[in-house]
């Protein structure tokens, strides 16, 4: 019987995982010759054998795949039999122009783990340890196509023990990039802030377990960044660390040994957990117990019911954690908002004042990825901060029409909890958070990344995307480029972000709720809803009623402000009389207010929810000055954790000019003189009230498809109850999960408006 | 002060009031133009209008504004004010003494400058058509330095010389204007900045570039440079001084010290050699005592302004885009 043959092309995230051992095996498996090998387009194979042979291995081939890989298409054409002896591997073709995937980085696998334990294997206590199941990917690559010479293991020459591994279509690590061991691989280094060299391999590790121990902060060059640590249960090293960095109340995150380590001081649900020990290893928000007191001090996170928790993202993580015992802080290695450090000498100088001792490595990080954050809302995963773990892979629900197929745009976000986005085959490619961009360091984070983005797809977008604020240094830079432009109002991208993520192209109502965004109306806006009719346009048909926020910028630090701009806007200059402001303002300050509120000085309008909340806070004398973003909102929300009652505030919904006002004067009034409830019950009416707000707009809009968006529905209590609300009289709600509600989401949106734009447009000339 | 009353009343005002007022030669001549003598090879040209409310505020008044602001812009070009014209523009019903203390207040500028105001113009217009009083002045002045003084001589490694604490002005008259009231009593910084300039030149520094900081405050003014220039600056936020009543009415007011307005405020572009000399000689002039060197020239290829601040964070400072827009969501 003659030999058939037939070329394969498989395009998805193939490269990295183990793919071409796996063919090898299958191909062999069903008494195949040929050929496999990397590409820059994904994978290419040949296969030559009988025809039962063949159609086995097609049929097994996407059913037994690795598991970190995802198949997008394979192509396969049949070509004349070439009579090959044996299936082999071949080296990387560099040619082809379409995309592939890039794999996130991994947290180490189960037989790698059980080797770093194991005393008699070569790779025992081996911080860098990794196989094609595991280890890291995306921190590493340089360019496409993955292959040791483009990553930053060009520098380790590997050993002959580590080559044969590396050489061996049975092994493990057949083709794991990163492959090394304790002699040719990476090395571990101890340092002061100064630089200079105090230990090197295993005693480096021993000597962090004691500086540690003894109150001192560590900077660790992990997986996409360094991070600084310290003994969760140490105030004193807690104290140093918050007055180094400067960050007087913001959580720290939290680095357990494993889930049971975990389970001793936070309640974990199933889905909790699943999260936890995933391979992306992100930083869940979890519920803490009471006996956590008993490791974890107060000011790792203050005032706050839920710890931050993650465990150990690599074998360097997993070696500090189980053998230090104790929790560790482990957050961002970092000034302020700015990107975190990944080079050592740049660490040196820019943690050398925050940390006493920096433990780095001789393996280069090649661009900046922080830990990602999630916490479940409504039983479902929610996405707050999106980076190492998940970043660069495509939105996987963010499906694209087919006349969006051809058009690759380039979303470029909103300036703060900056991410910028790709559309390209079909796919939307978002990238790692980045930051704030009002700093030097971010907005050359920034400009790498799209460099990053484009160029590992491969592609020059044909049209950028940006948000319409003037000042935003995103849009700024979008008006330096030779390419076309669109601009998307901020809420617009909200909605349309949320619509990404479920698929959604018909018409819908968004619910647009966070702290800023701009639109040309010279409102601060941010309690907005829109109705999307489905083809073409986006109407504004409802709105928070506004009040002017003293101050401007200043009073988003300042919840106080907004609570006097409140009042203001309900009665007028008596308001500053009040309790509550006499409580946090001085005498001459109120003075000045009422001059600022009255001549309009810097005391722009908003209909933001988010200031909303911030003033609710300081009303209820929760929060009056706040030292990191969303801190009132969550001392809101957190103020009313355990609160069943479902009471609520009156509320006014009036309708001006075609357009509905919810007017939250009634609840605001009620709220401050509802003495006889508990500061708790108050918090969980505000909520409450909120949530029937959203459902009587709802209601008056009738749009059954509602999309709920913006920095507030990270507010467990206030998205779970609107959600209920409007499920209970039919409506369907959607919420964010693979993208943050938040200001990171926006780049998604952005691309997802543009493609429903071009499609209207596209069918609008047929 | 009436409109329609035209010509004749400006005849008189000018004949019974500015003449023996801004006393010299050429404004004796009562003629269309004045005719100057002139010995300088190179001469420096300038004009600016001024508008504001109130007329009068602590430290200032719009004639006093209108006279140092020309001065000061010839002395920014390395220029040595002479001469001076002066348009004013009246609104029917401004009180006749008010004018008379914004000429006195100009005279007094003049003389304290040594500018002479050889020509000039009056026009009234109705009621609620301006703001009391506007006033154009026009200058020349003859070039001190042996090169003009302009963007294109910053050079990377330049020290950005700073002349004293900034944003009194602005604070000073948002306060008076809106009946803000502060712990401290604030006074504008308005002042003449000739003197200043030419002791910087006289002492032989080789100024590179000279900037007054005006509206937009220092950051605009930089941003601006950095801009035309080409070059990156980089500040040091500590060394940028902010009297204590300024940084608490920018704190109340939400107002950024960096962009707010000053009247007698520059910064100077010095080879880094000359900094420490250039700060000792400031020092001793009246606008200088709080001079500081608050950055450099970088040499980085990107023209950007970034600003240093202790933690050391590394702030972008951008130009405004019109009025101050929250950004955070
Ligand atoms: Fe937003
Ligand atoms: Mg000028
Ligand atoms: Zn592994
Ligand atoms: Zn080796």
């Amino acid at each position: 019987m003659d030999n058939e043959r037939r070329r394969l092309a498989i395009k998805g995230l193939v490269q990295g995982v183990g793919f071409r051992p796996y063919i090898y095996r299958l191909a062999r498996d069903c008494q195949l010759t040929g050929w496999v090998a990397n590409h820059s387009g994904g994978l290419q194979l040949e296969v030559e054998g009988n025809s039962t042979g063949i159609e086995k291995l097609l049929q097994r081939l996407p059913l037994e795949k690795p598991p970190h890989s995802l198949i997008l298409s394979i192509d396969s054409e049949v070509i004349p039999a070439e009579g090959d002896s044996d299936f082999e591997i071949r080296e990387s073709t560099v040619t082809a122009a379409q995309s592939t995937l890039v794999l996130p980085d991994i947290a180490p696998c189960n037989s790698c783990q059980a080797e770093l334990q194991d005393s008699r294997n070569r790779r025992h206590k081996y911080p860098f340890i990794n196989c094609t199941h595991c280890g890291p990917r995306f921190s590493i690559i340089d360019k496409m196509p993955y292959d040791r010479a483009n990553t930053a293991m060009d520098q380790f020459p590997q050993c002959a023990k580590c080559q044969a591994e590396y050489t061996n279509p049975e092994d493990r690590r057949f083709h794991a990039e990163p492959n090394g061991c304790p002699e040719c691989g990476p090395q571990l280094q101890l340092c002061d802030s100064k630089g200079k060299v105090l230990l090197t391999g295993l005693a480096a590790l021993n000597e962090t377990f004691a500086s540690l121990a003894s109150g001192k902060v560590v900077a660790l060059k992990g997986v996409g960044g360094f991070q600084l640590l310290v003994d969760a249960g140490n105030s004193q090293a807690l104290q140093t660390l918050r007055k180094r960095k400067q960050r007087p109340h913001k959580p720290f995150a939290l680095l357990y040994s494993s889930l049971s380590a975990a389970r001793r001081d936070c309640r974990i649900s199933e889905l909790e957990a699943k999260l936890l020990t995933s391979p992306a290893r992100p930083i869940v928000l979890l519920e803490a117990k009471p006996e956590a007191n008993a490791r974890v001090h107060e000011l790792v996170a203050l005032g706050s019911p839920d710890l931050g928790v993650m465990l150990p993202a690599s074998p360097l993580h997993l070696l500090l954690a189980e053998e230090y015992a104790a929790p560790l802080v482990a957050t961002s290695g970092n000034l302020a908002e700015e990107p975190i450090c990944i080079e050592n000498t740049e660490a040196l100088r820019r943690l050398g004042k925050i940390a006493d001792r920096f433990l780095l490595h001789n393996r280069r990080i090649v661009r900046p990825l922080d830990d990602s954050v999630l916490r479940v809302v409504e039983d479902r995963p929610l996405m707050l901060r999106r980076a190492r773990g998940y970043a660069p892979l495509p939105i996987t629900q963010a499906k694209l029409s087919q006349q969006a197929l051809t058009q690759s745009y380039l979303a470029l976000g909103a300036d703060l909890k900056n991410s910028v986005a790709l559309s390209h085959n079909g796919w939307i490619y978002q990238s790692q958070h980045i930051g704030d961009l009002s700093s030097a360091t971010a907005i050359e984070h920034f400009d790498r990344t799209i460099a990053d983005l484009t160029g590992l797809q491969q592609r020059r977008p044909q049209t950028l995307i940006h948000d319409q604020h003037p000042g935003y240094s995103s849009h700024r830079w979008a008006l330096q480029q030779q390419a076309p432009r669109l601009g998307v109002q901020h809420h617009v991208a909200h909605l349309f972000s949320c619509m990404a993520e479920h698929g959604h192209s018909g018409a819908a109502l968004g619910v647009c709720w966070d702290g800023t965004g701009y639109d040309s109306s010279g409102i601060v806006r941010g309690g907005e809803f829109l109705l999307w009719d489905g083809k073409s346009q986006v109407e504004h048909v409802a709105s928070l009623r506004t009040f002017p926020l003293p101050g401007g910028e200043k009073a988003v630090r300042e919840p106080r402000r907004a609570a006097a701009g409140l009042l203001y806007e309900i009665s007028g200059y008596m308001a500053l009389q009040h309790q509550l402001l006499k409580r946090c303002f001085t005498r001459s300050e109120r003075r000045n207010l009422v001059t600022m509120l009255e001549g309009e000085v810097n005391s722009p309008l908003c209909s933001s929810a988010g200031r909303l909340f911030d003033a609710v806070a300081a009303l209820l004398g929760l929060c009056s000055q706040s030292s990191y973003e969303g801190q009132a909102a969550m001392v809101l929300e957190y103020s009313a954790r355990g609160i069943q009652s479902s009471d609520s505030y009156p509320f006014d919904l009036y309708q001006r000019q075609s357009k509905w006002e919810l007017d939250w004067a009634p609840c605001i009034s009620a709220l401050i003189h509802d003495e006889g409830k508990s500061l708790p019950q108050r918090a969980a009416a505000f909520h409450n009230t909120l949530a029937n707000m959203i459902l009587a707009v709802v209601n008056e809009i009738g749009e059954r498809q509602v999309f709920l968006s913006g920095g507030v529905f990270q507010n467990r209590r206030l998205t779970e109850r609107t959600a209920t609300l409007l499920r209970e009289r039919g409506f369907t709600v959607h919420c964010h999960s693979q993208v943050p509600p938040n200001d990171g989401g926006i780049a998604l949106g952005q691309l997802h408006y543009a493609h429903c734009m071009a499609a209207a447009g596209q069918s609008a000339g047929d | 002060l009436g409109h329609g009353s035209g010509g004749e009343m400006t005849q008189q005002l000018l004949k019974e009031f500015i003449q023996p007022l801004f006393k010299n030669t050429w404004i004796d001549q009562a003629h269309d133009s004045a005719t100057l003598p002139w010995d300088s090879d190179r001469l420096v040209f300038t004009t600016d209008s001024f508008v504001i409310t109130p007329l009068f505020f602590p430290g200032g008044d719009i004639g006093k504004l209108a006279v140092y602001g020309t001065v000061n812009d010839l002395a920014m070009g390395g220029a040595e004010a002479k001469f001076l014209s002066c348009s004013l523009i009246l609104e029917e019903g401004l009180p006749f003494n008010t004018l008379k203390k914004v000429l006195q207040s100009m005279a007094g500028a003049a003389e304290e400058t040594g500018v002479k105001l050889v020509t000039g113009d009056t026009k009234v217009v109705e009621r609620g058509k301006g703001d009391g009083i506007y006033i154009n002045t026009s200058g020349v002045g003859s070039l001190l330095s042996n090169h003009p003084i302009d963007p294109s001589y910053i050079r990377p490694g330049d020290r950005i010389l700073l002349s004293g604490d900034i944003g009194r002005h602005g604070i000073t008259v948002m306060a008076s204007r809106e009946g803000l009231e502060f712990e401290t009593a604030l006074t504008s910084d308005c002042a003449p900045l000739n003197a200043a300039i030419s002791a910087l030149l006289q002492g032989g520094i080789p100024l590179h570039c000279l900037r007054d900081l005006t509206r937009g405050g220092l950051a605009t003014a930089l941003v601006e440079l950095a801009e035309t220039s080409g070059q990156a600056f980089e500040l040091d936020e500590a060394q940028i001084p902010v009297c204590e009543s300024v940084y608490g009415a920018c704190e109340m007011l939400g107002l950024d010290p960096l962009y707010v307005a000053n009247e007698g405020r520059f910064v100077a572009f010095i080879p880094a050699e000359y900094a420490d000399q250039a700060s000792a000689i400031l020092r001793e002039e009246r606008v200088g005592a709080s001079c500081a060197i608050i950055g450099k020239v970088t040499g980085k290829p990107s023209a950007q302004v970034i600003l240093k601040n202790s933690l050391g964070c590394d702030r972008l400072l951008q130009r405004l885009p019109g009025e101050q827009l929250p950004r955070i969501c």
